[in-house]
């Protein structure tokens, strides 16, 4: 892969089957397009995201991870799943950069199933974002070492 | 004689017909699906894509042919008509005639061999007769039953077919065939036929070769198709560059005799105009002649808005007068008035967006049921009484019943499979056989061997995604011992097909990367259990939905993300075990939500089904809107009567509980097993217990803040001037009638769809009480659709006055000196007129109910963006949520007439009896597993649990009641010591699946 190729940032989005996931599908049917940068994991609940599986994206070089579920206060599914994944994520946002992340590549998002647009326009606005960040800096480390 | 049968008789095994019998035959009858062609699938398998979701038409269908093909108490009889019916409601006798195939169908695999070597070729009918067929055919490659027939007016009889078959499955020798059986009830679907262009002999058809028909359209725009997708001339081959579409070809046309309108051409006119121009990669202008855009169904004005802005389609406000040809180009030259100037345009392209007709032959299958048909020669029906014919025991939906689109279609499938239950209730599960699966292959000791499968979609995902790539790439991929490609995966063919690799590759997992899981994963599950394995063995990667649809002018990005999905759903199937399917008893009782015409029916149809109902209405009288109606299209039918009569009925039910001043406060629990609280307005409360929920919560009327409403009294809404006719305090001598009042504008978009029929009524009523009032009716388009246009058609003979406005000059109302003032534009003279009316009468939007959003959240149910509730798919399941025992009906999902209402309400009992008439239900296997040696009972799972199902055993460690727990997993994530798995989503596949595309990434 040459340097001079442009640089693509990959993202790892994990969205609840309910809501968030059926969102990304109707996007699909109503063919809104946007960038292909984004590979979805489908969960059952964004309560079922353990910060571990965001860290180990991370660090394993993604430059940008979605969390997405049902909207607050409830939507969700589960009853209250996604105050589960909003405590957790808010929290793991605090400490990332001390593993040297910008929080800035982790979002956390609330999509309703008729939401096809609108998670359309969240993965369009996350791609520009991580474009001005640059790669994972610790996908850089791991090439400079 | 008089012995009642657990058995129905469907016939028409189009979609409509196939949805009956699921449901019936889900619910414990037996059912024999009856089609004169030799398979299933009726016209929306000839589709290529359905609006509003642009769904691939094949694509949600091919499952439920599937279903129906597979289904243990469905029996096909294709290939065949129904003779002879004797015999009253609960017990036909009928004789059904089998066409000879000339194929033995227990023999024929379907392999096609015969196809392949036949030498005789004529015009494929299914493809409109644009490509060829054999002699020995199948209708299409997803033809259910998947078995061979010869077309014997075509044959030459060379037997060829019959020495090269290796299961000697051709037969020359069969003869017709006379079956007998005996029914309880026969619902109708034998569905519609296309108009006939020829007789419009204004447009060419037949004589200009680049004019063609809807239907004809359709094929060409689909991948397996005659052009393969591509839209060519049939002149020259050569792309179209611009594309004219002239609607009501064969529809509101008096002369034609077919006044009515039929229904479904805008919106699949639009849908094809915007597939079209999607696909085309050199420019392309599409432009709709229409007379009115009719585009009443939920969010299909959001559909039309979207045509028109973002993929610029042209509308024309025209009946196109001719069509005529160059015939050195084959372009086409339309003639048309607009705006009282006569115009000509060229194209190089027509289509002609047809009507729906009743079926061939529908005479004589009305004679031999003794059925009456309507003036239209569709199937005679009433206001109260939308699925039943003129005999009892014989009910009717789809098309035949009225022009109609398929999810109407669908809704009137189930709703008459309740009908036709309640006939027979007492003999259910009496012939039905349970489905069974062979005995599952223990593959614990194996290594993973795991088999992909690509589909192709059509063009779907073929046209975007380099489908031989992926499969290539799939290969590379650590225990991936077998990998295709599949025109459509879940086609019958294909299904047989992964199971024959199953076995034949010693298959223990299998992944599809195709659509959404969402709606396909259910099928595919069966198909790896009926290959001897467990379903969960099973997984989908979502190449379509979410990746060639979402990046379809980006063909090698797209391919890369179908790889990227790929490796990730390979690296969690390596890691999947089998599981187990807790069972949970069902309590057989439903619950209703809402007291108005659809929630009553509902209560009664699944009362009469023989489960008892709990019927929960805010108001203290039951009825809702009906009660504010004073009479209705039809002269002799008296709303008020017929609303005391069902009143009556639900209340003396016994198996009806009534609770009126009523709230549900709290609903707990899953399908089959909920328990709900009920608040009466004394501030009592009840508990509970039931298996199934329907919301049928209504609708309220928009209350107006323009046109001076509340400010004069001589401003009203529709209801207000019904109120005052009903009272004969009706007396102005003019009266100016505004449509679409908070409707089809800005902040909501979509249309009412009752509006146009309540104005042409109250139109009618005036010009009835008072023949010599005037009435000016302003209005975007007329939607009155199906046969409400024959009332559109006498208030226009009537003198009732319409004059058609726009969003940039809307009717302005204003109050001079005590004197109403309405100024508006006249479009015909291009004048701004004025008159003086004595009263105005807004024609107000329907709105979702105010209490919608708290039932949303009570039952975990989605809202459209309106605040109607979302049904689980727009198309196929129009009535269920994607939350199962959770249904839908009335205007809860959407505005919509009274007959529609009870087709609604019926469909949601007959989904609900799929549930209730069984004692237990599988439940999902995914669900959390703890580990003893691992958990050190802190008991931060038992908190965190939101549905209770976490308990400390006797030795103080976390145990999860498999029965209770929901599959959220959320307590997976809470464990400090790992000791959680939560199945089928465990933290090591989730992992796992990250790692695939990302290594690959850096790697790659």
């Amino acid at each position: 892969m040459s340097d001079e190729k442009k640089f693509e940032p990959k993202i790892i989005g994990f969205l609840c089957n309910w809501c968030s996931y059926a969102a990304a599908d109707l996007a699909g049917v109503s063919r809104i397009q946007y960038p292909p940068n984004i590979i979805i994991i489908r969960v059952m609940c964004s309560g079922r995201i353990d910060p571990s599986f965001i860290l180990e994206a991370f660090k394993d070089g993604a430059d940008g991870v979605l969390v997405a579920g049902c909207h607050l206060p409830s939507d969700c599914h589960y009853i209250s799943g996604n105050f589960k994944a909003l405590r957790r994520v808010t929290l793991l946002k605090k400490v990332l950069r001390d593993f040297g992340i910008e929080p800035e590549r982790l979002r956390l998002e609330w999509l309703s199933a008729s939401e096809g647009d609108r998670f359309a326009a969240i993965v369009r606005d996350m791609v520009e974002e991580i474009k001005k960040l640059g790669p994972n800096p610790l996908k850089a480390k791991e090439v400079e070492a | 004689m008089d012995e009642k049968v657990g058995a129905v008789l469907v016939v028409g095994g189009g979609v409509a017909g196939i949805q009956a019998s699921l449901d019936l035959a889900d619910s414990g009858f037996k059912v024999y699906l009856l089609d004169e062609s030799t398979s299933i699938g009726g016209t929306m398998a000839q589709l290529d894509k359905t609006f509003p979701t642009n769904d691939c038409s094949m694509c949600i269908l091919a499952p439920k042919l599937v279903t129906a093909g597979r289904h243990p108490n469905i029996q096909l009889i294709t290939h065949s008509e129904l003779e002879k019916v004797k015999g009253k409601a609960g017990n036909f006798q009928i004789t059904i005639l089998k066409h000879p195939r000339l194929v033995n169908v227990e023999k024929c695999t379907g392999c096609g061999l015969c196809a392949q070597n036949c030498p005789t070729e004529v015009p494929n009918e299914f493809d409109q007769n644009m490509s060829m067929r054999k002699a020995i055919y199948v209708p299409f490659p997803q033809a259910v039953p998947l078995k061979y027939a010869i077309d014997i007016e075509n044959c030459i009889k060379c037997r060829l077919c019959e020495r090269i078959c290796p299961a000697k499955a051709v037969d020359f020798d069969q003869q017709p065939e006379t079956v007998k059986i005996n029914v309880g009830s026969i619902i109708l679907a034998p569905g519609f036929e296309g108009f006939d262009c020829h007789l419009k002999t204004e447009y060419g058809y037949g004589r200009f070769l680049n004019v063609v028909s809807s239907i004809e359209f359709e094929r060409m725009m689909n991948a397996s198709g005659p052009f393969g997708g591509k839209i060519v001339r049939p002149f020259d081959g050569k792309i179209p560059r611009k594309i004219a579409f002239i609607q009501c070809v064969g529809s509101r046309d008096a002369q034609l005799g077919n006044n009515y309108c039929s229904a479904a051409c805008c919106m699949y006119a639009i849908k094809e105009a915007v597939i079209v121009k999607e696909h085309s990669s050199n420019p392309l202008d599409c432009t709709i002649f229409y007379m009115d855009m009719r585009c009443y169904g939920k969010e299909f004005d959001a559909y039309y808005e979207r045509a028109q802005g973002e993929w610029g389609i042209e509308f024309v406000r025209s009946r196109v007068a001719s069509v005529t040809e160059d015939p050195s180009t084959g372009n086409l030259f339309l003639h048309y008035v607009e705006i009282e100037e006569p115009k000509e345009e060229e194209f190089d392209m027509v289509v002609l967006s047809v009507g729906m007709q009743p079926p061939k032959n529908v005479e004589k299958l009305a004679e031999n049921l003794g059925i009456k048909l309507n003036k239209y020669r569709f199937c005679q029906t009433d206001t109260f009484s939308p699925l039943e014919t003129s005999k009892p025991g014989i009910f009717v939906c789809g098309a035949f019943g009225g022009p109609k689109d398929i999810p109407e279609s669908v809704a009137q499938a189930s709703g008459a499979a309740s009908k036709a239950m309640c006939i027979i209730a007492t003999e259910r599960g009496k012939l039905i056989a349970e489905k069974e699966f062979p005995p599952e292959r223990d593959v614990s000791q194996e290594e993973p061997r795991i088999g992909v499968f690509v589909c192709r979609c059509g063009i779907n995902i073929g046209s975007v995604v380099n489908v031989p790539k992926v499969v290539d790439y799939a290969k590379t991929l650590p225990n991936v011992v077998y990998a295709e490609e599949n025109l459509y995966t879940c086609s019958q063919d294909a299904q047989k097909l992964v199971a024959e690799k199953i076995r034949q590759h010693n298959l223990n997992r299998v992944v599809v990367a195709s659509c959404t899981p969402r709606t396909h994963e259910p099928l595919f599950r069966e198909t790896v259990q009926e290959a001897g394995l467990n379903p969960y063995l099973f997984e989908m990667a979502n190449i379509r939905d979410q990746c060639s649809w979402v990046h379809m002018h980006e063909h090698e990005k797209a391919t890369e993300k179908a790889k990227d999905l790929v490796a990730s759903m390979v690296a969690k199937a390596r890691l999947l075990k089998p599981l187990k399917k807790p069972t949970i008893e069902v309590t057989p009782v439903g619950l209703v939500i809402g007291g108005g015409i659809a929630g009553m029916t509902a209560a009664l149809e699944l009362a009469k089904q023989g489960f008892e109902v709990h019927l929960v209405e805010k108001k203290k009288e039951l009825g809702g809107h009906l009660l504010t109606m004073h009479y209705l299209f039809e002269k002799d039918d008296n709303p008020q009567e017929k609303l005391q009569a069902i009143t009556k009925a639900v209340m003396e039910n016994d198996k009806i509980h009534v609770y009126t001043g009523a709230e549900v406060v709290d609903v707990y629990g899953f399908v089959g097993n909920f328990k709900t609280r009920i608040k009466r307005q004394s501030g009592k409360e009840k508990e509970i217990d039931h298996g199934i929920v329907i919301v049928a919560t209504g609708a309220v009327e928009y209350e107006p803040t323009e046109y001076l409403y509340g400010k004069d009294p001589r401003i009203m809404t529709q209801h207000e001037l019904e109120e005052q006719i009903a009272k004969g305090e009706f007396k102005a001598k003019t009266v100016v009638v505004i449509q679409c009042v908070g409707a089809r504008n800005e902040e909501r978009p979509n249309c009412s769809r009752i509006c146009c029929g309540q104005a042409m009524k109250n139109a009618l009523k005036i010009k009835q009480v008072s023949p010599k009032t005037e009435v000016y009716v302003l209005y975007k388009d007329i939607r009155t659709y199906g046969f409400k246009e024959d009332y559109y058609r006498e208030a226009a003979t009537k003198g009732v006055l319409f004059v058609n406005y726009d969003d940039e000059r809307k009717p302005r109302v204003v109050d001079e000196d005590g004197k109403l003032k309405v100024t508006f534009w006249e479009p015909v003279i291009k004048e701004e007129v004025e008159i003086g009316p004595d009263v105005v009468v807004l024609s107000a939007a329907t709105l979702p109910n105010p209490d919608n959003k708290r039932i949303a959240e009570m039952l975990k149910v989605p809202l459209t963006k309106d605040g109607f509730f979302l049904e689980a798919h727009m198309k196929l399941r129009p009535v269920d949520f994607a939350t199962d025992g959770v249904f839908l009906c009335g205007m809860a999902h959407w505005p919509k007439f009274i007959d529609e209402s009870i087709s609604q309400a019926c469909a949601a009992a007959a989904r609900a009896a799929t549930i209730l008439s069984k004692k237990t239900l599988d439940a999902e296997g995914t669900v959390a597993h703890i580990d003893e040696d691992l958990c050190i009972g802190c008991g931060v799972c038992i908190s965190i649990c939101p549905y209770k199902a976490i308990a400390k055993d006797e030795n103080g460690l976390a145990k999860v009641n498999e029965v209770l727990c929901k599959g959220c997993g959320t307590c997976a994530a809470s464990c400090p010591e790992r000791a959680i798995m939560m199945h089928q989503f465990t933290d090591e596949q989730l992992i796992a699946q990250g790692i695939a595309v990302l290594r690959r990434a850096t790697h790659g």
